[in-house]
């Protein structure tokens, strides 16, 4: 555990970058801190490693004072990844990797060894080992800066916007990889950006920070997206934090209806006594296998309308849109799936694709206010729209 | 200290200004040298180096050309010349514009290859001509550069044309030559020190020139 | 001189070893000193510089205007010092390296991105430590296009040397050659001054591809602009 103990920072000129910080940071989870530009976040995050030194208060890590160490010492043990990654530009990608190893006195067969380790859990093709950072990408430049941080496997990690550089399909990646990583390491992470979905998709807890260096809110996000402590924070997290939110909420928590769903082979009759029963103005045709073929309107099966067709299958079918997996997606991608449905509702797959339900968008409703009331969600964002 | 205190003796005694052997005879000597040989130096390099930055051909030539000069030791030049066209003015123009070309050549060609494309492009989009294009905006936006090249040329000829006197010819080298012939070394350091000092002074003028000459969006770069 | 002809290749062969190659030998030991030693003095005052910024308008003030000092004059005013020996020679052709040098040093230093240095101090490398394996090696393109035009330079220079009497190629012409109105040895002094000239240049260049492989395919222009400095030779 990190704990911040009154920690100010003012500087010379009579700035204060940090006001009277008290904040724990867990072992083993990652921490975000985010806010805008000048509250302090990289600063408060630069003070654990004694790259700036707090003008009062104390940062103990694990209930021993930083300042007990000395500060190369404390680094090495401390593993440190930036935006532009600070890759050394005259050393090869293997050689980058193994400089903390090598600073803490590993022999170089050892240090290199690990690093061709690292590469291999940042994702990094081997054949990159004996390249100079110049001719990687800059997604690859990243996962460099995260092997090489991690190399002397340092029980905490601080990331200062390492993401920040990279555009948003690799960024999107990098954050994946992060996770990944993560579930395996349970590292102490903290991480700061001025990205709030950054902060949401990452956090297992986030500190929100305001100008003038003061900590509004730290909670996990969930809480953070439900109730924001003031005007300041809600501006901050963004108009659509209600949508978000419901990332947290499992998908499986949803009723779905199987009524209203026909075999694309059923005829037309069959049909009509599906959707006089079920009373419902939309069917959904499925074929052999269950898998979605798209929408039926019960009107359309009329008698009139329907002309010379006999199956279900045949008819001209209203397409399905994209779908939401039952089991490991989120109340909002449920959402998402009913709103951009032409019969607007949402159709629900097993991991197989076959069809579970569906969910009408009125039905959703429902089960999202009664989730606002609900105090127990998931930690995590659930699912790919997390 | 007392060096110092002999130049100051030998700078204040009157006798040293005036007459053909005076102090500001000798410098306006000194002057005219460096002046010409800067003047021929600009006439050859400029023209040489805008070409080749504007054509971007010949720029190996140019700095090859440019690295041979500068390789070439002057006092050798000096003697050839003198050797093969008598003592006179025309070996030390040799040997001064030789040391001088290069880093005004070498500075205009970088200045108008260092010319952003996206520049360039755009004055042809307008409807500039080559000539035009060379004209309305390399040059100008090579001139802070064009301006460095020359000046680092005049600091090294002001320097260096103490070896006029070495031909006979005087300028402020007759002062150093001949205090140490007459093992006077006030006078030696009385004469190296006029050349420091008109070295400064040609340091200030091209600081004064650039910020003439110079359209202020560009005063940033190349202030070396 | 008549009707003798610029050079006479009999003369050459017949002094191929003395004085010939006596004079390229000292020569080369006249300019190489000069360049080791001034590299050695920018590195520091550039250290200097680079850690005190303060320090580098005054320091490269200094530096230029030593520059402009005439060598003839420093050697003279050297000679009661250090009489004929070598270090007439060296002392000054030291100090002029410095002006294309320190600047070469403070800019190559200057390049090292900050995040870089960020990233270094962040892993716990020593200040010193971190100057030599992380600093320097950055610098070094930089630092080595500055080294090449000083070499050259003083190359040139060392001939000058020759009138306060050391030796070097400027021997060969001046007492070979001038004082007997003979042109082969000052064409041969020329000649073997700008050939070596381009032998210590192409050296510098195989040392910078072989110290530095990490500039081969994008880094061929890193040390450009900053050699523009102190361009070209002076005596």
């Amino acid at each position: 555990m990190i704990t911040f103990a009154g920690v100010t920072k003012r500087y010379p000129d009579g700035t204060t970058a940090v006001d009277d910080l008290h904040i724990e940071i867990p072992t083993g989870r990652i921490t975000v801190f985010v806010g805008p530009s000048g509250c302090g976040k990289t600063t408060s995050l630069r003070m654990i490693n004694r790259m700036v030194e707090p003008t009062s208060g104390s940062i103990a890590i694990d209930g021993r004072d930083v300042r007990a160490q000395d500060p190369a010492v404390l680094r090495r043990s401390i593993g440190y990844v930036i935006q532009q990654a600070g890759l050394f530009p005259h050393r090869t990608v293997v050689d980058n990797i193994a400089t903390v190893p090598l600073l803490l006195g590993w022999k170089k067969a050892g240090a290199r060894a690990r690093a061709r380790e690292l590469m291999e859990l940042v994702g990094l093709d081997p054949e990159q080992a004996g390249r100079y950072p110049h001719q990687l990408s800059g997604g690859q430049q990243q996962r460099v800066g995260v092997a090489r941080a991690l190399a002397a496997d340092p029980p905490v990690l601080l990331m200062d916007e390492p993401f920040s550089a990279v555009d948003p399909v690799v960024r999107t990646g990098l954050q994946d990889e992060l996770l990944r990583l993560q579930s395996e390491l349970r590292k102490t992470i903290v991480f700061v950006t001025h990205d709030i979905e950054e902060a949401v998709r990452l956090g297992d807890s986030i500190a929100v920070f305001r100008p003038g260096g003061v900590l509004a809110q730290a909670d996990a996000p969930e809480r953070l997206l439900a109730e924001p402590v003031d005007a300041f924070v809600e501006g901050f997290i963004g108009y659509d934090r209600g949508v978000r939110r419901l990332s947290f909420f499992p998908a499986r928590l949803l009723d779905l209806h199987t009524d209203a769903i026909v075999g694309e082979g059923a005829p037309i009759a069959r049909a009509r006594e599906v959707a006089r029963s079920s009373g419902e103005p939309w069917l959904l045709a499925v074929d052999g296998e269950r898998r979605p073929r798209g929408w039926v309107a019960a009107r359309d099966l009329e008698r009139g309308a329907v002309g010379s067709v006999d199956a279900v299958g045949d008819l001209d079918l209203v397409g399905y849109g994209h779908v939401f997996t039952v089991a490991t997606d989120s109340l909002r991608a449920a959402l998402d799936a009913a709103v951009l449905s032409p019969a607007g509702r949402a159709v629900g797959v097993d991991e197989e694709g076959r069809v579970v339900g569906v969910v009408a968008q009125t039905d959703l409703g429902s089960a999202i206010w009664a989730v606002g009331t609900d105090d127990a969600p998931t930690t995590r964002p659930v699912g790919r729209n997390g | 200290m007392n060096i110092l205190l002999s130049f100051w003796e030998w700078f204040g005694d009157p006798a040293q200004w005036s007459g053909a052997a005076g102090i500001p005879a000798r410098l306006a000597e000194h002057v005219g040298y460096s002046a010409l040989a800067l003047l021929l130096a600009a006439l050859i390099g400029i023209p040489i180096g805008l070409a080749t930055g504007h054509t971007g051909r010949g720029g190996f030539l140019t700095a090859s050309l440019a690295n041979i000069a500068r390789a070439l030791p002057t006092i050798g030049v000096l003697m050839l010349v003198v050797l093969a066209a008598g003592i006179g003015l025309l070996p030390v123009m040799v040997a001064l514009v030789a040391l001088a070309v290069p880093p005004v050549m070498v500075n205009a060609h970088e200045g108008v290859r260092g010319v952003d494309p996206q520049l360039r492009d755009a004055a042809r989009g307008m409807g500039m001509r080559g000539w035009e294009v060379l004209l309305r905006l390399e040059l100008p936006v090579a001139l802070p550069l064009v301006l460095l090249g020359l000046r680092t040329a005049a600091v090294q000829v002001v320097s260096t044309a103490t070896i006029a006197a070495y031909v006979g010819i005087g300028g402020l080298g007759r002062f150093i030559v001949d205090g140490q012939a007459r093992r006077e070394f006030d006078m030696v350091v009385g004469g190296s020190l006029l050349v420091v000092l008109l070295a400064v002074l040609v340091t200030a003028l091209f600081a004064l020139l650039r910020r003439f000459l110079v359209a202020p969006g560009l005063r940033g770069a190349a202030t070396g | 001189m008549g009707d003798q002809p610029l050079v006479r290749w009999d003369w050459i062969t017949g002094n191929l070893v003395d004085p010939i190659g006596t004079r390229l030998l000292e020569h080369l030991q006249l300019s190489l000193s000069p360049i080791l030693i001034g590299l050695l003095l920018a590195v520091v005052l550039g250290v200097a510089c680079a850690r005190w910024r303060w320090l580098y308008p005054p320091v490269f003030t200094g530096v230029n205007v030593l520059y402009a000092v005439p060598s003839i004059a420093l050697f003279f005013l050297l000679l009661p010092y250090t009489g004929f020996g070598p270090w007439t020679a060296i002392i000054p052709l030291s100090l002029y390296t410095l002006a294309i040098l320190v600047p070469n040093v403070v800019d190559g230093l200057g390049q090292v991105p900050d995040h870089v240095r960020q990233a270094a101090v962040a892993m716990g490398f020593s200040p010193l430590r971190r100057l030599v394996q992380v600093e320097f090696p950055i610098a070094l393109p930089v630092v080595i296009a500055g080294l090449r035009v000083a070499a050259v330079a003083t190359i040139s220079m060392v001939s000058v040397a020759s009138l306060v009497g050391l030796g070097g190629l400027g021997q060969l012409i001046l007492t070979d050659g001038f004082r007997r109105q003979f042109t082969t040895p000052i064409v041969v002094g020329i000649t073997l001054s700008v050939l070596l000239a381009f032998l210590v240049d192409g050296v510098l260049v195989l040392a910078q591809r072989l110290l530095t492989p990490w500039t081969r395919d994008h880094g061929a222009a890193a040390g450009r602009g900053s050699a523009r400095r102190g361009e070209g030779a002076r005596t």
